[in-house]
């Protein structure tokens, strides 16, 4: 038994950090916001540079050939910088979901494209109306009646529904199933795709523990300098405790996170349980870890100029996206209570 | 990253679970709070150190199987999973053993260990005073020096000692230097509570149970020998035990996994709600991240780093997690949570019960959750003290 990470994996977390903290700063953030797309094209070409948008792309076909536990470090460094790119979408589902569904030639095609940064790849699964970066995207895997379907962006009719979090570029789509767009049916698709949505779950769980420890970090900068009544406001026990109760949520919700990445890398029996109960607590984690940066920040940190409401919109939004905490303590209490 | 077991751990949990299967008693125990409870888990004690599952972690010499720290959770995922007997042997087992083991002398081990291990010695703690809980700091039970003797006289007023009026020995803080700063100028004594001059007066807890003692010391003589880890330096030695405590010897998960997978059974039998349902998914959520957190502790010492701090996160979350539990239990009980005991309706002769009140103490002892949270933001995120 040896829970933790290989010196490797700590080693790209660390470089994949000090990337975020050069490249992605806070205005960084806050432009995606307001540019038309949403979308840098800088940031995804240092990204695709450091090998993290093809990390999970088949080694045979241009990528790095690594698993969900390589992965989650990095997504955990991606919330924490709240990075506004499609590297959920785009590797840690989409390029999977290929090797899983589609055959040689569609992989032939797509995977060294998406692992170079040439092609955007989203996905539109069951269960969501909603394509993230649908504007970006050269193709869109999207799910319909069981069926998994490859569909060129020039094929489909996007409306944008505008998110609470600026940068994410939320879309409904129209378009038509045909024999060419067919990637998969029947029991590869199902499997494909179930493994898709924990995929998408396990990834938005890693971001918002990065997301919340930010919020926290921010926080404790803030409270540090922040003086009241003649002391810094951090040495206030009202304001450690709200920190206090909030480190706790997230400290006891990473283990969980990093199992279901290695229950989902060795694909154990139990990974969709193990991916239900990350969510469920990362979500709740963030959701807390919100409140308490906002608290303790006071007024400054709900202005709009503040960049708190950055992180916690993108908390927000993945608190709920690829399953809430209640719909993923559902499919737990399934499997504890039967039906 | 690997999170199965090796053939030799499969097999220790294996052994465990048949001894247990063979020799947990089949009707609980009473109490072992009160003294004919006590004196029952004194003798369950015996049985577990005669088949070496008493200390499992310790050496060999000292009654053990010098398991490794995985093996010990796995020892206690069983002992809790199979209904076993409380520990009434915990706090020196749990908490001293590992001071001595880090500051005690070799002569101190091998006296005071095998008695503790066969329950021969049963011991309690001696920190909170009347005037020093949650600053304990702040205590004033004194040690006076006498050279003629070789060793130290020692007064004063010791409380909330668990089980205190059924043990044998005490351990706790006695101040020594009284001109010393106030966290200096204290040592830690082994006492033994029957010397002459020690008045113990047992003190019923919530539950009824005389659970508590307060110890009276008037001029009580300990020799030397039973100071642990040097004169003065109490208050180091002390934090080494409070941080074992708070986190991974006394509150193993094993005890909580045990605790939820009841708690779904009990949801299974007497029917949950939507939303009871919710609270006992969450109570499984829970302790699978206590266990889960408890490896990647375990992964770290065993990699030579330490604990620390850190342990303040675990006791908020174990013992907010018990409360939980429980509370969660009482409600799917609903009119039959309040029976306890004899009661001919009770469930599971009022365990449940029994258990809440137990839980309730977990925010309290070893160190409040609010001072926890105290040590959180100023230990671990770096927040300024007052």
């Amino acid at each position: 038994m040896r829970f933790a990470f290989s010196p490797d994996q700590l080693a790209m977390q660390t470089a994949l950090r000090a990337l975020l903290e050069k490249e992605c700063p806070a205005p960084v953030v806050r432009a995606a916001w307001t540019s038309d797309t949403g979308h840098s094209p800088a940031l995804w070409r240092s990204l695709t540079d450091f090998g993290l948008v093809g990390l999970t792309a088949d080694a045979a076909h241009g990528g790095v050939g690594l698993d969900e536990l390589d992965l989650v470090l990095l997504l955990e460094e991606c919330g924490r910088a709240a990075v506004p790119a499609p590297v959920l979408e785009a590797t840690a589902v989409a390029a999977p979901l290929l090797r899983d569904a589609a055959n040689d030639a569609l992989n032939a095609r797509w995977q060294p494209a998406l692992a170079s940064g040439e092609a955007v790849v989203t996905v539109g699964l069951a269960g969501s109306d909603f394509v993230v970066a649908a504007n970006v995207a050269d193709l869109v895997l999207l799910e319909r009646s069981g069926e998994l379907h490859a569909v060129p962006a020039g094929a489909l009719t996007r409306t944008a529904q505008r998110s609470v979090d600026g940068s994410r570029r939320l879309f409904t789509v129209q378009w038509e199933p045909s024999a060419e767009t067919l990637v998969a049916d029947g029991e590869v698709a199902s499997r494909a795709i179930a493994a898709a949505r924990d995929r998408g779950a396990l990834a938005a769980a890693a971001q918002l523990l990065g997301l919340a420890r930010q919020m926290i970090a921010m926080t404790v900068g803030h409270v540090t300098v922040r003086k009241q009544f003649g002391a810094a406001i951090g040495s206030f026990q009202a304001v450690k405790h709200h920190l206090a109760n909030a480190l706790v949520k997230v400290e006891f919700a990473r283990p969980l996170v990093y199992r279901a990445a290695y229950s989902m890398a060795r694909g154990d029996a139990d990974r969709s349980l193990h991916v239900s109960m990350a969510k469920a607590q990362a979500s709740d984690a963030a959701e807390v870890a919100a409140r308490a940066a906002l608290q303790c920040h006071g007024a400054i940190g709900y202005s709009y100029e503040h960049d708190l409401h950055l992180w916690m919109k993108r908390a927000w939004a993945l608190g709920a996206a690829w399953g809430s905490a209640a719909q993923h303590r559902a499919r737990v209490g399934e499997a504890l209570f039967g039906g | 990253m690997d999170l199965s077991l090796t053939p030799a751990e499969e097999a220790f949990r294996l052994e465990a679970r048949r001894w247990l299967e063979a020799n947990v008693p089949s009707t609980p125990l009473p109490s072992g709070d009160d003294a004919e409870g006590f004196a029952l888990h004194r003798v369950w004690e015996k049985k577990l150190f005669d088949a070496r599952w008493a200390v499992v972690s310790w050496p060999e010499a000292y009654g053990g199987r010098g398991a490794s720290l995985v093996e010990w959770l796995l020892f206690e995922e069983e002992y809790y999973r199979a209904g076993a007997p409380q520990r009434i042997a915990q706090n020196g087992i749990f908490l001293l053993a590992p001071t001595l083991f880090e500051f005690g002398t070799q002569a101190q081990r091998d006296r005071i260990l095998p008695r503790m291990a066969a329950a021969l010695d049963v011991w309690a703690q001696g920190w909170s005073e009347p005037g020093a809980g949650s600053d304990l700091a702040g205590l004033t039970s004194r040690a006076v020096r006498d050279d003629a003797r070789g060793g130290w006289r020692l007064s004063g007023q010791k409380t909330w000692c668990t089980r205190g009026a059924h043990c044998d020995w005490m351990f706790g803080l006695f101040r020594t230097d009284p001109a010393a700063d106030r966290h200096r100028g204290m040592t830690y004594f082994l006492v033994p509570l029957r010397a002459p001059g020690v008045t113990v007066r047992a003190v019923g807890r919530l539950d009824g149970d005389d659970g508590f003692a307060d110890v009276f010391l008037d001029d009580v003589f300990v020799p030397d020998d039973d100071v642990l880890g040097g004169v003065h330096k109490g208050w180091e030695v002390a934090m080494a035990t409070t941080s074992s405590e708070r986190g991974l010897t006394l509150r193993s998960p094993g005890r909580f996994l045990a605790t939820a997978a009841r708690l779904v059974d009990l949801g299974k039998r007497f029917g949950v709600d939507e939303r009871l349902r919710d609270d006992v998914v969450r109570a499984h959520i829970d302790a699978e991240a206590y266990r889960l957190y408890t490896q990647q502790t375990v992964t770290r010492v065993m990699d030579g780093g330490s604990i620390g701090a850190e342990s303040s996160l675990n006791k908020v979350f174990w013992s907010e997690l018990d409360v939980r539990m429980h509370a969660t239990a009482l409600e799917i009980l609903g009119e039959r949570a309040e029976l306890v005991d004899d009661a001919p309706a009770a469930v599971d002769l009022g365990a449940w019960m029994k258990g809440h009140q137990f839980a309730l103490a977990g925010p309290i002892y070893a160190g409040t959750n609010e001072i926890q949270k105290n040590v959180i933001a100023e230990r671990v995120l770096g927040l300024p003290r007052r």
